[in-house]
């Protein structure tokens, strides 16, 4: 059996739920909790977790979906890129059938440009190192669990003296944006589920200040339905004794200090920069550039004009994603905007709020 | 797109390892941890392994979970 399974056992989430329950009985009014994490967004849907938890516990969902909070003149610029001859674009799946302004990267393959949706960043690599005259183009998304293996991508590809090779670099950092609308009035986020993998990267140590100067409590938490509830209990335990620290659940995998190694590796290759935010805008030093030692890996010396940035009519990602309002708000949801004809990068994504909603939802 | 699947090491040659889980196998980049010993289990994202998962600590979050069974359910 996998070591795992009992994370997913119905008979021990009875009895978190029972506790939960309990925890909460006396509680004062309604705990806000934003889960930041789309693998969290996605999996508390699944188990329908949302409905199991007492009526005082509310979840919603943050900004941790990184194709979703990707702004649109990115997936225009790797839309331009791919109508470049001999290049190959190279990407996670998720970012296939984002709609750009006017296209996606998906019709521009229809229209007989070279995607390749892969599973590493270092097989866009081997891609590079098999099509020697072409430029391969990987498009770097995501944040701090996924950014390391760009890292070590580039760096392969240095070592193994390929020079068509390069990043469309948009990676992202989760603290920032935490600290930011924990600092929203319009929201009154109670406590914070944090990430399981991005956490596994920065430590939990990363949260501490978010804890204290914003007075949240943080409880790094896994995936698995069990990991999710024993969160939520840490977090109700914290808010019913007034406290804001930071705990992790998530023990067999996260450190207080974070994987060093990938720490390394991300310092190597990257720096802080000012990044763009679908629904948050521009937060300075919640991003992740190229270092000057790496510019040859940068897909943006490549010249391309790219179209002037258009978002859908109607279409209410930007404020999803803060937690503001639930999908079912948005007029498109169901309607114009579905899995199978989306509008807005939320319900694209596999881990999109909306795509949630409307694969689980009632 | 933060999907990390726990595997088990299988075998290990330099920067690689072929991990296992429910019988897939797959290699896996090691530039990230240190120290990995055949049959530990590691966490893959992305083709890397971004952690080593520490099976001890998974133990005793299990049973703080089963304690919570005892207090918690009710009598039916």
């Amino acid at each position: 059996m996998n070591l795992f399974a009992p994370f997913r056992d119905p008979v021990l989430a009875r009895g978190q739920l029972a506790v939960i329950a309990r925890q909460v009985e006396d509680y004062p009014g309604t705990m806000t909790l934003m889960e930041v994490c789309g693998t969290h967004t996605m999996a508390i849907a699944q188990h329908g977790i949302r409905a199991l938890l007492p009526a005082k516990i509310r979840l919603i969902s943050g900004p941790g979906c990184p194709v979703c909070v990707t702004p649109v003149t990115y997936v225009d610029h790797a839309v331009a890129l791919a109508r470049r001859p001999d290049t190959i674009i190279a990407t996670f799946g998720d970012m296939l059938r984002v709609p750009g302004s006017s296209s996606s990267l998906q019709r521009e393959q229809a229209a007989g440009a070279t995607v390749r949706v892969v599973y590493s960043p270092l097989d866009a690599v081997a891609l590079a190192g098999n099509h020697p005259g072409q430029t391969v183009v990987f498009l770097g998304v995501g944040f701090e669990t996924t950014a390391p293996t760009i890292a070590g991508a580039i760096i392969t590809a240095r070592r193994q003296g390929l020079h068509n090779f390069l990043v469309l670099c948009a990676h992202k950092t989760i603290p920032m944006p935490m600290a930011v609308l924990a600092s929203d009035p319009a929201l009154q986020v109670d406590g914070y589920l944090c990430p399981a993998h991005v956490s596994a990267i920065i430590g939990a140590n990363a949260y501490r200040s978010l804890a204290e100067r914003k007075h949240v409590p943080c409880v790094i938490t896994g995936f698995e339905p069990l990991d999710i509830l024993q969160g939520v209990l840490m977090l109700a335990r914290q808010l019913v004794a007034g406290e804001a620290r930071v705990e992790t659940q998530y023990r067999r995998v996260v450190k207080p200090e974070g994987n060093r190694k990938a720490q390394a590796l991300l310092a190597e290759v990257f720096e802080p920069g000012t990044a763009q935010w679908r629904g948050l805008g521009e937060i300075p030093g919640s991003g992740l550039r190229l270092r000057p030692e790496y510019a040859d890996f940068d897909a943006r010396q490549l010249p391309v004009a790219i179209e002037a940035p258009r978002e859908a009519a109607g279409c209410r990602c930007g404020e999803i994603l803060k937690g503001q309002v639930l999908p079912r708000d948005c007029p498109l949801f169901g309607s114009t905007c579905t899995p199978e004809d989306p509008v807005g990068a939320c319900m694209v994504s596999s881990e999109g709020t909306c795509a949630a909603e409307y694969k689980y939802g009632p | 797109m933060c999907l990390g699947v726990p595997m088990q090491v299988i075998t290990i040659s330099a920067d690689l390892a072929v991990c296992e889980i429910d019988g897939v196998r797959r290699e896996a980049s090691l530039m990230m941890i240190d120290d990995v010993q055949v049959g530990d289990y590691v966490l893959i994202h992305a083709g890397f392994a971004i952690e080593k998962i520490d099976q001890a600590e998974a133990r005793l979050t299990l049973d703080v979970l089963r304690a919570a069974l005892d207090e918690g359910l009710l009598p039916e």
